[in-house]
């Protein structure tokens, strides 16, 4: 599903909070529709800020955002039919049960009742939760919260998916099965924007990547772009050079 | 494992159907959720109805008496007179449920999943204030049945009695929509408990426990003009039940006043809670 139009698009992004200085000092982003970008930083850096805007969640200071081919300050509706947000904590009650969950989220995406319980079923299934599906979500791991977080985000097939750190504090099988879930997305043609404190995601998933560091872009390009441009040094070295030259 | 993530990608553009219709389905959707938080919690539930049992038990029948001699009426007719102000402080206490759960839902970011989706920001709130109501109908029917095992009587027949529920629940969506706002505006849901007991002196200085003309003055004026006294007056009134003769504007006019007043807090709270909301975007 590749088009022209990107699917994500921003210019000169900035935004600030009350009180501090700028999140976000200009971020420049193009992502072409059906392709996984990484959004790479360290902690700070403004990558939450970045998603929770293109999400619809945060309003921003001045520059122009596009999602799916809506403007994110005029279009919110339509902007909010055409994504899914997985957040870097799950954002699922707690108290439900994993089911319940789905069904209440496909609900408010506007399925029918026997609509939300058919996908509810589809999403325990490809998540492996289906023994888990009638206990409260307090009780899940650390992984299958994940997983639920990002089944519901995937209710209603977005275009475009936001995913927030969705690995930070997972242990290397639930971080494999994320990552194969990401893949599996990116070949259905979903656009995905991910991201990441760690540079091994972003090299193996994302077919181009954006550093982010103080609310600023400081390198742009595919991972073996960025790597030959600090002198074919492996990804890890070339995060550390650039970050310092920030 | 065939089974695709991601089906076919239609936009998740609102089926036909007027805004406010899916604002509708949007609120029982949500509202739903609630009630299955209670099922699940039933402690809760539990928790809410053991103040005004307690109160019952306390005002009813250990302080009940001295009560009934300073108001120089028999302990079982004070009983009369205090059941109705515990069903009006009851609806009050709800507010402390309501904020809580608005301020996790903040904190937990579960109103954030909410606000990427497609549906009806009003609805968002609502459903809360929707499930209060319902449950409301459950606490008082609950009331009701401990009440008359307490020898409490209504004596005017069935569509009086409903027309106080109604009152009742009216009042109960108000501090509803009060706690919404409030939950919206704290800073998470442990402040929201620890101010929990602010909820007291806005039950208790009122027409619901003692009588206002037994309050010194500087206490009866904004004990008469508190909400709580006109529903409870006018539920007094619609029960049949016994009742200090009024001798104030508010006290004569509580039947008007137990409308207007809820009407009133909603009119102020739900914009200024929807505002909020917008604001949570910033
Ligand atoms: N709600 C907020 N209020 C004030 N400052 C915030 C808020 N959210 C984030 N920030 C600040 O904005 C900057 C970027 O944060 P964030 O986008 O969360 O970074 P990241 O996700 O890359 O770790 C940080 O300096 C952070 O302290
Ligand atoms: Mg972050």
């Amino acid at each position: 599903m590749i088009t022209d139009e990107p699917a994500i698009w921003t210019q000169a992004l900035r935004k600030s909070y009350p009180g501090r200085g700028a999140a976000l000092d200009g971020i420049d982003l193009a992502v072409p529709a059906g392709t996984v970008h990484g959004l790479l930083g360290p902690n700070g850096a403004g990558k939450t800020t970045t998603v929770r805007i293109l999400a619809t969640l945060a309003s921003f200071d001045s520059g122009q955002a596009w999602v799916a081919g809506r403007n994110v300050a005029r279009d919110r509706a339509g902007v909010r039919a055409r994504i899914g947000i997985a957040g870097q904590y799950a954002a699922v009650d707690g108290i439900l049960s994993g089911r319940q969950n789905l069904e209440m989220f496909a609900r408010l995406h506007r399925m029918r009742a026997r609509e939300a319980r058919a996908r509810a079923d589809e999403l325990l299934e490809r998540f492996d939760l289906v023994e888990a599906a009638g206990r409260p979500v307090k009780g899940y791991s650390g992984g299958m919260r994940r997983r639920l977080d990002l089944a519901v985000s995937l209710i209603r097939s977005p275009r475009v998916l936001f995913l927030d750190e969705p690995t930070t504090g997972l242990d290397p099988r639930s971080r494999l099965e994320v990552w194969d879930a990401v893949r599996e997305l990116a070949d259905s043609g979903t656009t995905v924007l991910l991201t990441t404190q760690y540079l091994e995601e972003a090299d193996r998933l994302c077919s181009r990547i954006t550093m982010v560091v103080r609310g600023r872009v400081v390198a742009e390009g595919s991972p073996a772009e960025l790597k030959s441009s600090v002198g074919g040094r492996d990804l890890d070295e070339a995060f550390l050079l650039i970050t310092e030259g920030a | 494992m065939t089974v695709s993530i991601s089906g076919a990608m239609t936009d998740a553009v609102t089926p036909h159907g007027s805004r406010i219709t899916w604002a509708a389905v949007d609120t029982w959707v949500v509202a739903k959720r609630h009630l299955l938080h209670l099922v699940r919690r039933p402690d809760e539930l539990l928790g809410t109805l053991m103040i005004p049992v307690m109160a019952v038990a306390m005002f009813g029948f250990v302080f009940g008496e001295a009560f009934g001699v300073a108001m120089d009426v028999p302990g079982a007719e004070y009983r009369e007179f205090l059941l109705p102000g515990l069903f009006a402080l009851t609806m009050a206490f709800g507010i402390g449920n309501t904020t809580i759960s608005i301020a996790e839902d903040v904190r937990g970011g579960v109103l954030d999943r909410m606000r990427s989706l497609p549906m009806s920001p009003v609805a968002m709130l609502a459903g809360r204030a929707l499930a209060d109501m319902i449950l409301a109908v459950v606490e008082l029917t609950i009331l009701l049945a401990l009440g008359t095992l307490f020898g409490w009587q209504a004596h005017l027949g069935i569509g009086a009695v409903i027309a106080a529920l109604g009152l009742l629940v009216l009042l109960r969506m108000a501090f509803s929509w009060v706690g919404i706002l409030l939950g919206l505006l704290v800073s998470g849901p442990e402040a929201a408990m620890k101010y929990f007991a602010l909820v007291f002196p806005l039950a208790m200085v009122a027409d619901t426990i003692v009588p206002t003309d037994l309050m010194p003055g500087w206490l009866a004026l904004p004990a008469e003009w508190n909400p709580l006294s006109s529903t409870v007056i006018a539920t007094r009134e619609l029960f049949g039940n016994t009742a200090a003769p009024a001798t104030t504007w508010v006290g004569e006019h509580a039947l008007t006043m137990a409308v207007l007043w809820p009407v009133a807090i909603i009119a102020v709270c739900l914009p200024l809670a929807m505002a909020r909301l917008r604001r949570l975007g910033r």
